[in-house]
């Protein structure tokens, strides 16, 4: 048993954090006022190899650890959560290439993710189709050499800024097994019948776009298809096995940033005469959202650690460290709120940005609910 | 980071959890109903080394670290929080003081009948007017003769009256607050010493729980631990790594609640199917199943870094608090899940919902732990 952070990660925590508190935190109102993706903060990025972490050295990458990645999404969401998927989503956009590609797509693919000169994006969900991911509509024939996309994505984040896109569609078209007959494809942005559509508007995240993708007629290279034909759902569930423990730290991040502020205001702000943090109703929520942060912590770590160690139950670690981690920054958030009073639910404080912005941990990358389905689905199972 | 227990604390785990259902398992439901001391299961905790697992080899100890005694009290918890509790009483706050704090004649002399378990032991520091608020104590230590009178009452202590030695502290400095607090070991055989007859409570009716008296308790010089006005310190120091043991308790309690509700909720047919296969059960089992394994990593960690020498008195707090108000939650759902059954003594359900809420209560209430926590948390403010 070890707890300890190896100097490299350690390292890494810390330079994401000191560059995050000095370039990323002054810009996050604007970004989420503005609701315009940051690129700035993609080129910054880009600067400090941020966006190589979830690529290993050989792709041109820096580490390819999930716990390193881990670190990284939870000191950026700490300043500005809408920063923190560009990366989440280069390696959420990544992993089917990652896990599933052949070792020449990886070639063609993954170092120019990894340097940040293009963009990634995983689209998966669909407007009839969201918790039951199976159910899409999108279809791929195959003709020649070639698979011909026709439907639509929606929910995707980063969809158009993104310039290699994972998109799963049916195979086979009478097929009612999602295990069977779904494929997942490597799309680039200027392939003819690629379209964007709305951005979504939407409650927090607003930085990040959020797209519907339309495939007309798109014609897609045999070579770009992922894996094995029909195998595209069991690589859609395996990447977000390892993509929840990402968003699992971008809440663990968002909680933390909302209690460094609420402890900062309650040593300050004076009321009866004395700061408010003297009084034990301030000090045992500050405790509760403490406590309630580490134990996310120990939770999201492990996913982490799990992930690098290719340990069995990573899917249910994942699971777990995603639906508590979202669930307690949710309920930070707003306590964090609370103990600013009035201030709190102000745009001047940022607070509200972050109770805005964790509502979406508890929905994206699998709902909570089916984070417990996940969950209970295993301890169920008879063995 | 590797987040995985060694080769030789799943050792420990295995043989833990083989001494628990084999031993502790068939005993659990008689020990409460009978409201009954488990002298046969601490026996066998003793022949398999249990009661030693904090105290060094050279004293008779099995020289294991705190994850180890995690693990261990964890796996008895599972079934009988009665025993675990003696267990952790004897082998944390009632036995580390001695390790921690004894000079090396103390060590001799007392670890090793409390190694093999020949002595149980007890601590008392809790009194009718100083709970919370301990360093108000009123039981006074004067010196006479080269020995300390001690003379007050003390309540709440666990496992008196089958305790072999007392870690009792006194204000030696009356008036003084904490530092004026000092820590003494006394012997059951000492005339001055007087234990009163069990508490009768919610739960964990096999731990006895009974008011202790001393008057004119005459202890010689040679059996205070540290120095004078250091007993305050010697009682924090115990109850921080005796949290670990309290939240490996809830632990343990918890995860044999969701252990039995997932049992049932395979079996239970209702509406023409298990009710596990119901999605009102399996998010109750989702939840339960994270907040145990999140109680569970913060309880191992604080106990590595006590073992590391690391400060480790905000961990202790944040796992004792946390688990044990998920114990709480989890074994209300737990018994939710069995329904009307549930409800019944018939089975461990109503029991582990009455011996969860001690554990929000002992070794410091959760209110003390965010006060804890908090004072680390402003710290320099």
């Amino acid at each position: 048993m070890n707890f300890q952070l190896s100097d490299e990660q350690r390292q890494i925590k810390e330079m994401v954090h000191d560059l995050c508190l000095e370039r990323v935190e002054p810009r996050a109102a604007e970004i989420d006022e503005a609701g315009e993706f940051p690129w700035d903060i993609k080129k910054l990025f880009q600067e400090h190899d941020i966006l190589g972490i979830p690529f290993p050295p050989g792709y041109d990458g820096v580490s390819g650890s999930a716990l390193t990645l881990v670190l990284a999404m939870e000191e950026i969401a700490r300043f500005c959560v809408t920063s923190s998927l560009i990366l989440g989503v280069q390696s959420l956009g990544s992993l089917p290439i990652t896990l599933g590609g052949t070792e020449e797509q990886k070639r063609a693919f993954l170092p120019p993710l990894a340097r940040g000169e293009r963009l990634a994006a995983y689209a998966l969900t669909e407007p009839g189709s969201g918790s039951d991911a199976g159910g899409m509509r999108t279809r791929a024939i195959k003709h020649g050499d070639t698979y011909v996309l026709n439907g639509s994505k929606t929910f995707i984040t980063g969809g158009s800024v993104a310039d290699t896109i994972v998109v799963f569609a049916r195979t086979d078209q009478d097929g009612d097994t999602p295990a069977r007959h779904i494929s997942a494809f490597i799309v680039e942005k200027d392939m003819p019948g690629f379209k964007v559509g709305k951005l979504e508007k939407k409650l927090g995240i607003r930085g990040s776009p959020t797209a519907q993708l339309f495939f007309e007629d798109m014609a897609v290279p045999v070579r770009n298809l992922l894996g094995q034909e029909g195998k595209g759902f069991q690589l859609a569930m395996r990447v977000l096995d390892h993509s929840r423990p990402g968003i699992a730290a971008q809440a663990l991040g968002i909680a933390e940033g909302a209690f460094d502020v609420a402890r900062r205001y309650a040593r300050e702000r004076r009321q009866f005469g004395k700061p408010i943090a003297e009084f034990e109703g301030i000090q045992f929520m500050l405790a509760d959202m403490a406590t309630q942060i580490e134990a996310a912590r120990m939770l999201v770590y492990a996913s982490g650690d799990a992930l690098d160690r290719h340990l069995q139950d990573v899917r249910v670690s994942s699971s777990m460290a995603k639906l508590f981690a979202s669930d307690v920054a949710m309920r930070v958030t707003t306590d964090a709120v609370q103990v600013l009073g009035g201030y709190g639910y102000l745009r001047d404080f940022p607070v509200e940005r972050m109770m805005r912005d964790a509502k979406i941990t508890q929905i994206y990358e699998g709902t909570n609910e089916i984070q417990r389905f996940v969950i209970a689905r295993e301890l169920l199972k008879t063995t | 980071m590797e987040l995985a227990l060694s080769a030789e604390h799943e050792e420990i785990r295995r043989l833990a959890r083989e001494f628990a259902e084999r031993d502790v398992k068939p005993r659990a439901q008689a020990i409460d109903h009978n409201h009954e001391f488990p002298q046969d299961l601490i026996d066998k905790a003793a022949a398999l080394g249990l009661l030693g697992i904090l105290v060094p080899e050279a004293f008779g100890g099995a020289g294991l670290d705190h994850l180890s005694f995690a693990i261990v009290i964890e796996e008895v918890a599972r079934f009988c929080a009665s025993t675990a509790v003696i267990l952790d009483v004897h082998a944390s706050v009632g036995t580390e003081p001695i390790v921690l704090f004894g000079t090396p004649e103390q060590q001799r002399r007392w670890l090793p009948p409390l190694a093999s378990g020949k002595a149980l032991a007890a601590f008392a520091l809790t009194e009718p007017d100083a709970g919370s608020d301990a360093a108000h104590l009123q039981t006074v230590a004067t010196r006479r003769n080269g020995a300390y009178v001690l003379t007050g009452t003390k309540i709440f202590i666990t496992n008196a009256g089958h305790a072999g030695l007392y870690i009792v502290m006194a204000a030696t400095a009356p008036g003084t607050g904490a530092a004026g607090i000092s820590a003494f070991v006394i012997e059951a055989t000492n005339p001055g010493l007087d234990v009163g007859p069990p508490l009768k409570k919610m739960g964990l009716n096999g731990s006895a729980i009974t008011e202790l008296h001393l008057d004119r308790c005459v202890v010689p010089e040679s059996d205070r631990l540290g120095a004078e006005g250091d007993g305050f310190r010697v009682a924090m120091r115990a109850l921080d790594s005796g949290r670990i043991g309290i939240s490996a308790q809830a632990i343990g309690l918890a995860q044999g609640a969701l252990d039995d509700a997932v049992g049932y909720a395979r079996e239970r047919k209702q509406f023409g199917k298990p009710i596990g296969e119901l999605q009102t059960i399996q998010n109750k089992i989702a939840d339960m199943a994270v907040k145990i394994r999140a109680a569970r990593w913060m309880t191992w960690r604080a106990a590595a870094r006590c073992d590391a020498s690391e400060p480790f008195t905000t961990d202790a707090a944040m796992a004792k608090l946390f688990s044990t108000d998920m114990a709480m939650e989890v074994s209300l759902e737990a018994l939710q899940v069995l329904g009307g059954y549930g409800y019944l003594e018939e089975y461990p359900m109503a029991r582990r919902v009455r011996d969860a809420k001690a554990c929000q209560i002992y070794e410091g209430t959760n209110q003390i732990q965010r006060l804890v926590i908090a004072r680390e948390l402003l710290k320099g403010s």
